[in-house]
């Protein structure tokens, strides 16, 4: 099931994220004043976080050419260096463009 | 922390505070929704598309991760699923502050929570902690916030329509280095890297062999369940 990517199709597309976000910032609160969020759950939430921060990462560092993938490697070093996000961006665009020379 | 909460109450003067206190730190929020204007162009939304999903969707990570949807078609359910795991920290963030906004009338607890992000959300908890009664810096912080990243992503749109060619300048990878960016900017646990690895594994596996897209799910099911399975690490005890 997919949207077009027409005007319409690309407004349906952000108001059904938009809704998604709404739901996770007010879910919280509502399940919670329900019943308590458990250890458990709070594990696989802290996992799935950066979990899919990853799964969306991979193909990239697969399928991109060495600009890419250089790229996020600039910005790997480079935020465990610093731990400052901007710089480390900053680092992998410039790494792609310089290798694209 | 003591488990008497103090009040909750919300006001004008709390909000017009909140503003002014994240006012500096919003002033990055510009670069990084320049950053989203210019690489939603590059991947083929109109600028009002950007400005419109800055402004109803207000969350970084998750538009980043959507532009790698986008296509002459968006699929659906991956878009759903991937919205959702990657803000499922809200819910997290939500639940740490329930105790404060029950306090709250609900029209008031559900529409403060309509901006909560990061930063907003942790200088919130750093009042409380402190026994601030007004919630006005969730609010306050939040308006702050989407104000500049709104502001970031009109600029970034503006800038750029001007590029034609995004890849020779770089800008095809901001998308990839902001995600890598906010996943090494985390909580430092290296026990995370186990179901990291998972969700790398499951994701190549799913690119392999299941439909496409569908390795953002597979990916984000896989670590979450890992990293269930994991014992709990001494610092999460602590805090349980």
């Amino acid at each position: 099931m997919s949207l077009p990517s027409t005007a319409m199709g690309a407004l349906a597309a952000i108001v059904i994220m938009a809704l998604v976000t709404y739901l996770t910032r007010a879910g919280g609160v509502f399940v919670m004043s329900r019943v308590p969020i458990g250890p458990r759950v709070e594990r696989f939430i802290n996992a799935m976080a950066g979990s899919v921060l990853v799964a969306v990462i991979t193909p990239m560092a697969i399928q991109g050419d060495w600009g890419a993938r250089l790229a996020l490697l600039a910005t790997l070093g480079t935020m465990l260096v610093l731990r400052k996000p901007l710089p480390a961006i900053a680092a992998g665009i410039l790494t792609a463009a310089l290798w694209r020379l | 922390m003591s488990q008497t909460t103090p009040g909750a109450k919300l006001d004008v003067t709390g909000v017009l505070t909140g503003i002014r206190r994240m006012a500096p730190l919003s002033l990055f929020v510009v670069i990084f929704g320049l950053a989203f204007g210019v690489a939603a162009l590059a991947r083929g939304l109109s600028g009002f598309e950007a400005l419109l999903m800055s402004a109803l969707v207000f969350a970084g990570a998750s538009q980043f991760a959507a532009l790698e949807l986008w296509g002459p078609e968006i699929p659906l359910l991956p878009l759903i699923a991937t919205t959702f795991a990657i803000n499922a920290r809200h819910l997290l963030m939500g639940a740490a502050i329930q105790p404060w906004l029950a306090h709250l009338p609900p029209g008031q607890r559900y529409g403060s929570l309509v901006l909560m992000s990061d930063s907003n959300w942790a200088m919130a908890v750093a009042d409380r902690q402190r026994g601030e009664t007004n919630v006005g810096m969730l609010v306050g912080g939040g308006i702050a916030l989407w104000l500049t990243w709104l502001l970031g992503t009109l600029l970034g749109v503006i800038f750029g329509s001007g590029i034609t060619e995004p890849e020779r300048f770089g800008l095809d990878v901001i998308m990839g280095c902001f995600l890598l960016a906010m996943l090494v900017g985390g909580r430092r646990d290296l026990s995370m890297l186990v179901p990291w690895g998972a969700a790398a594994l499951a994701a190549l596996a799913a690119m392999a062999w299941l439909p496409p897209h569908s390795h953002v799910i597979v990916g984000a099911l896989a670590g979450g369940l890992v990293g269930l399975l994991l014992p709990a690490s001494p610092s999460q005890e602590a805090t349980a």
